[in-house]
Parts: C-alpha cells; sequence; structure tokens
C-alpha cells in the first residue's frame, strides 16, 4: 500500500527536488532568469493544451488570458502598492488566474459553442479584438511602453521583499509546481476525460448524456485561468506588461511550444516550453533571424515528427524498456552526418541571405559565420552552403530507409513480445 | 398510461423531400419492438428524429409521457432514452475499458465532476468492468477502440448504448455486416443486456426480428404500414407485398 503510493507519489517529489535544486547547478544570474521564465511558459503552454491536447480545440488566440492576466495582475499590483495594502507577491498571480477565468467565462461563452474550423476561427478573430483595443484603451494597456511596476514595493512575505532573481525564481518554481499538479489532476477527473472524449467525437457524446459546448466552456474556462495565472507570474518576473504579451505573436508561440513539445502527452508543453524559452533566449543573442528558426523548426516538427519531442521520446522509451534501443543505433550513426550537413547548410544559407539582404546595407557584407570570416557578397560561402544542404538532403532520403528498417525490426519484436 | 414511448403524427422533411410521413407508434415499457422496412424507408431518420439528432418538422414524441419532441440529445438521453448508431460511432481514441466508463458516467451522477478523481469512482468501475465482459470485450480492456475488429467494434457499441443503464434503448442495425455466429452472439447479447428494459430495433435480418421482438412495425416510405405481432405480421399480404417479398428474392 505505502509502496503503490510511493510510486504515484515519486515523479512529483523528483520534479519537486529538480525545482528545488536547479539553481544549484546554474545559479548564473542568466540562468536565473531563463528558468524563472520557463517556469511561467511551462504553465502557459500546459494551459493552451487543456485546449488542444486535452479538448481537441486549436486556439489562435490563447495569450488574450494570459496578456489580460498579466495587464489586471499589474494594474491590481500598482493600486496593491498604492494603498499600502498588505497583499504580498506570491498572492498576485491569483489574481491574474481570477482575471483570465472572467475574460475566458465571458469569451469562452461565444466561442465554445463550435469546435473545429469555427472556435479557431472566432479564436482569432478574439485575439485580433483584443490586440486592437489596446490602442484604444491606452491608459490600461499603456501604449508603446506597456505598464511597470516594482515588486520589491509590495508588502515584504515572511521578510522577503523579492528583489533578487532567485527569490522571483522560486516564487515561480512553487506556482509552476503547484499548477502542474492540478491541471495534471484535471486530466484525472470525469470531466478531463469527457473532455478527451468530447475531443474524439463530440456527436456520441451527446448521446451519452453531455452536452458538448458545455464541457468545451468548462475546458475554455481552466485553460484561461491557468494562462491568467502564468500572465500574473510574468508580471511579477518582468516588472511590465505591455500588448505584445496578448498578441497573435504569443498566441502563435505558446501553440509553437505546445505542439513542439507534443500535445498529445500530458507532459509534451512542458518539454516544448522548455526548449523554446531556451532556444528563443540563446537563439536572439546569437542572431537576430530567430524566429525564422523557429518557424523551420516547427515546420520540420509537424512534417517529420508530428507527436513532437515527447511523441518522439515515448517512442524511443518504449524500445529502451524493451532493450532494443541498440538496434537503432547503427541507422541513426549512419544519418546523423548527413543531418548534421543539412543542419549546417541549411543555417548557413539562413545567415547568409539574412546578412545580405539586411545587415550588410550598412555594415557591409563581410561577417563571420561558425567562427570564420566570409564575405556574404562572394561566391564561396553559398557554394559551402548549398552543397552540403544538397549533401545533407541526398544523403538523407539515401539513408532514411535504413531508418525506417531498423525500425521496422524493433516494431516487429515489440509487436511480437506483446502478443506472447 | 404505459407507453414508454409514443409518436403522434410525426413528420420531417429534407427540404422538399419528405421523409417520415405522418407516423404514429406506440411502444409499451417493457416491450421488444421490432422495425422493419426496405433501405431508405426513414428507419434510421426515425431514430434521430426520437433520439434528438434530428428536430421533427411536425408532430410529438413522448418519451415516459413527456414531451420530448426537438430537446438535445444530451436531454433525451438524461432521461432515459440511449440508442446506437448504424455506422459504428464510439470514441475510436480511447480505450474499451474508457469508452464504456465514460458512458456511464452522466447516470451515475458524476457528470462534469472535476473535483472528483475518476480511479477512485467505484460504481464506475463496477459498471465499466461489468459491462465489458457481458459484451465479451474484457481481453480487449486497453485496446484503443479505433483497432477492434468490426464485429468487437458492434459489440462496443451496444456496450456504450447501454452503460447509462437508460430504460428506453434504441438499437439502429447492430448485427449488419456481421457472420452468422457473429449474429447469433449479438442477438444473445441484446436479449440479455435489454432484460426488463423497452428496446426499439432496427433490423434486416428477419431470423433476428422474428426471434426476438414481441412486435414488428414495417415502415415504407416515411409511414408505418403494418404494426403487429412476428406471426402475424408473417401473414400480412401487404406486408408480403411491400417487404418481404421484396427481401426474400
Ligand atoms: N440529412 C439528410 N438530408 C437529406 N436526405 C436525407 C438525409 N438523411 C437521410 N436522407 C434520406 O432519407 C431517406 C431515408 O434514410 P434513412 O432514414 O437512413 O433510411 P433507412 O435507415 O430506412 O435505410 C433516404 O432516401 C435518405 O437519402
Ligand atoms: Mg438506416
Amino acid at each position: 500500500m505505502t509502496s503503490t503510493i510511493l510510486r504515484a507519489l515519486s515523479p512529483w517529489l523528483l520534479l519537486a527536488l529538480l525545482f528545488a535544486l536547479a539553481p544549484q547547478a546554474f545559479p548564473s544570474a542568466s540562468a536565473l532568469t531563463m528558468m524563472s521564465v520557463m517556469g511561467v511558459m511551462i504553465i502557459f503552454a500546459l494551459s493552451y493544451n487543456i485546449l488542444l491536447g486535452q479538448t481537441g480545440l486549436l486556439s489562435f488566440g490563447h495569450a488574450v488570458y494570459y496578456g489580460l492576466g498579466g495587464f489586471v495582475t499589474i494594474h491590481a499590483m500598482n493600486a496593491i502598492i498604492h494603498a499600502k495594502l498588505n497583499l504580498p507577491a506570491p498572492f498576485l498571480p491569483l489574481i491574474g488566474g481570477l482575471a483570465g477565468l472572467a475574460f475566458g467565462a465571458l469569451f469562452g461563452l461565444v466561442s465554445t459553442k463550435r469546435a473545429g474550423i469555427v472556435f479557431s476561427m472566432i479564436s482569432l478573430g478574439l485575439g485580433e479584438l483584443v490586440s486592437s483595443s489596446s490602442f484604444i484603451l491606452r491608459s490600461f494597456f499603456g501604449g508603446e511602453e506597456g505598464i511597470t511596476t516594482n515588486r520589491t514595493k509590495l508588502a515584504p512575505f515572511f521578510g522577503h521583499k523579492f528583489g533578487p532573481q532567485i527569490e522571483v525564481y522560486y516564487l515561480v518554481a512553487v506556482w509552476c509546481f503547484v499548477c502542474i499538479v492540478a491541471m495534471y489532476a484535471l486530466t484525472r477527473t470525469p470531466f478531463g476525460r469527457m473532455c478527451n472524449a468530447v475531443r474524439d467525437n463530440p456527436e456520441r457524446a451527446e448521446f451519452i448524456g453531455y452536452s458538448p459546448r458545455m464541457l468545451r466552456f468548462i475546458s475554455f474556462c481552466f485553460a484561461a485561468f491557468f494562462a491568467g495565472v502564468a500572465g500574473g507570474l510574468a508580471v511579477l518576473n518582468f516588472e511590465i506588461m505591455n500588448a505584445q504579451q496578448l498578441g497573435a505573436q504569443q498566441s502563435s508561440l505558446v501553440l509553437v511550444m505546445a505542439y513542439v513539445g507534443g500535445a498529445g502527452f500530458f507532459f509534451g508543453p512542458i518539454i516544448g516550453a522548455v526548449i523554446m524559452t531556451f532556444l528563443q533566449i540563446t537563439l536572439s543573442d546569437l542572431t537576430s533571424a530567430w524566429q525564422l528558426y523557429f518557424g523551420l523548426l516547427f515546420i520540420a516538427v509537424v512534417l517529420y515528427a508530428p507527436g513532437g519531442v515527447a511523441g518522439w521520446l515515448m517512442l524511443h522509451a518504449e524500445a529502451a524498456r524493451r532493450g532494443e534501443l541498440w538496434r537503432l543505433a547503427p541507422a541513426y550513426a549512419l544519418i546523423a552526418p548527413a543531418f548534421a550537413a543539412g543542419l549546417i547548410g541549411a543555417v548557413m544559407i539562413v545567415e547568409l541571405a539574412h546578412h545580405l539582404f539586411d545587415q550588410a546595407l550598412d555594415e557591409g557584407s563581410a561577417m563571420r559565420l561558425f567562427g570564420v570570416d566570409v564575405d556574404a557578397a562572394s561566391m564561396a560561402p553559398w557554394l559551402v552552403a548549398l552543397l552540403l544542404l544538397g549533401a545533407g538532403i541526398g544523403l538523407g532520403r539515401l539513408l532514411w530507409p535504413r531508418v525506417g528498417d531498423a525500425w521496422g525490426v524493433v516494431a516487429a519484436r515489440l509487436n511480437r513480445a506483446a502478443a506472447a | 398510461m404505459s407507453a414508454a414511448l409514443s409518436l403522434v403524427d410525426l413528420h420531417k422533411s429534407f427540404g422538399l423531400t419528405q421523409i417520415i410521413r405522418g407516423l404514429s407508434l406506440e411502444v409499451a415499457a417493457g416491450e421488444r419492438h421490432a422495425i422493419i422496412g426496405p433501405n431508405g424507408a426513414g428507419k434510421s431518420t426515425l431514430f434521430h428524429l426520437i433520439s434528438g439528432r434530428l428536430k421533427p418538422t411536425s408532430g410529438e414524441i413522448r418519451l415516459n409521457g413527456e414531451r420530448i419532441g426537438g430537446l438535445r440529445p444530451y436531454e433525451i438521453n438524461r432521461r432515459g432514452l440511449a440508442r446506437s448508431f448504424q455506422v459504428t460511432n464510439i470514441f475510436p481514441k480511447l480505450s474499451v475499458y474508457e469508452n464504456l466508463r465514460c458512458a456511464a458516467l452522466w447516470s451515475l451522477g458524476h457528470k462534469y465532476s472535476f473535483w472528483t478523481r475518476i480511479e477512485g469512482l467505484r460504481d464506475a468501475r463496477a459498471r465499466a468492468e461489468s459491462l465489458m465482459e457481458r459484451i465479451g470485450l474484457t481481453a480487449r480492456r486497453d485496446a484503443p477502440a479505433g483497432v477492434l475488429s468490426y464485429a468487437e467494434q458492434r459489440a462496443l457499441e451496444i456496450g456504450v448504448t447501454i452503460a447509462g443503464d437508460a430504460d428506453v434503448i434504441m438499437l439502429d442495425e447492430p448485427t449488419a455486416g456481421m457472420n452468422n455466429t457473429e449474429t447469433e452472439q449479438a442477438v444473445a447479447l441484446i436479449r440479455k443486456v435489454t432484460e426488463g428494459k423497452t428496446l426499439v430495433m432496427v433490423e434486416h435480418d428477419m431470423g433476428v426480428v422474428f426471434g426476438l421482438a414481441d412486435r414488428i412495425s414495417v415502415l415504407v416510405y416515411g409511414q408505418i404500414i403494418a404494426c403487429d405481432t412476428p406471426a402475424r405480421i408473417r401473414e400480412n399480404d401487404a406486408v408480403r407485398e411491400a417487404y418481404l417479398g421484396q427481401a426474400g428474392h
């Protein structure tokens, strides 16, 4: 009895430990900032997946609830500071959550009437509506600069004023942990199961007593609530909120995070949020063309790994558990150089083009690429890039059947084991 | 007032085309009632009207005396009527067990509960497990419904229909496409699971119909041309001409 409870709890204990010890492993200021953002994005991406993965609703406007949660939080925060209320920082994300819930309930009434394309289109329309109203309601959205605040002016929480980033990190980590547990628990309720059912076959759900619209509406409210919590945490972390945070770009970012991570698995969006936040912060330091890479990565996942990173991992985990993973190694080793060559070639082309058509205008065409000085206006680097890309694609196509064969062997062995 | 289901002068048109043309019928509580008729006669359309998938153009539908015409399917289901579909209509990505458990949730009062752990619901588990046993799919418990064989999916279709323990069960061609042994098993299953309930069934297999039904309605071109016991229906000339003769050639 106690051992089964322990086994059920152990992933959560591990996660808590990971959150608690991460600053020990990555103590630098930049790492702490990045991990705080990751915590916020994990909540945001999981909230999105209540819609996409659990209920089968593809939203193009989920940042509305993140952003509005953030704006309400930041105004509440400034009012609290002004009135010297004794409400310390850790409670503020709840304000964001309630704001998200309120707007979710309001907009959910119109958007959850139908699923499918209608839902998607309404979410897009509502996103545009709220975005554009930020130009009209300037005192609420703060115009170009947005609204700022200062978290250290809030009442202290057991002596902590959340000035240092490490304190903010732990605040985010605790909220993130609680939200992950809560959203996971939600999937394991009658409501959560019926969301899956209505995702699979909304018509049949009606004939077993459930209103698909009501299920979608409740699901939408939960998603908006947790998005609002994420927005409130973002306010505490950044001490600023602007209209970009509720716009189309932020809405597509959360879609990409959930999808790349793997919407079919509860933990997929967690992986997606971590990867995409890491890439966003590191890539934007390395290259100003980082958004293009996001797009390429997204397309690659849609085309070649529709289950996302989580789906890919689960596939391999199953093989590893049965001790069959090594059978894939030769094929993977063979195709890895082709993959690397193609990737380097593609990156070179993007960077050369970006330099030539953008930065060269005021910096000249000389640039550094992978540590080598090249001239983006000369033939040589372009030829190398094209050669690498061509070789990568050619070899990849040539060798891909071997990967397929290896998987065929593994799948056959797994099936045989399952049948026995 | 013992009619479980009563239809009065029911009409349904799609645009200008009349499909159900003034249909009246009473099914007593506890009765096993079969509806037969040629393809395109409007049998499935009639099921859609009763179960709320389609709204009648005019006429009245009563379930246990209460008017249900025009209500949503889930409202009708909550009042104790469940139906199966001619084309299998289950939750393809959910396991066999989840299909049955989900279908039982509302009737057990768990509704939209997001505060109880589903694994902790003993009544839902017991219902799903006993159903799984009865429809013979216990060995397929964790298989996604979408990968089951045709006969298995048809059995699950019946399981999902009866999981909510409705008083009135409507089955639309439950044995269509099955071979003889599968049909026999399906009939035994239907007999077993509709014990003490009202059954309305569309069926093409005359062996099944004459063996199972207390009364038979013959639906031709949107109207019931005869409604009687199996023995009398067999002797009815109009029925012979309109339907049985046709089925026999
Ligand atoms: N949604 C619809 N729109 C137009 N015609 C329909 C629709 N549904 C069914 N029909 C027509 O109604 C007639 C009866 O169909 P149906 O009830 O499925 O027959 P049965 O189940 O008796 O074989 C058919 O001619 C069919 O083409
Ligand atoms: Mg039919």
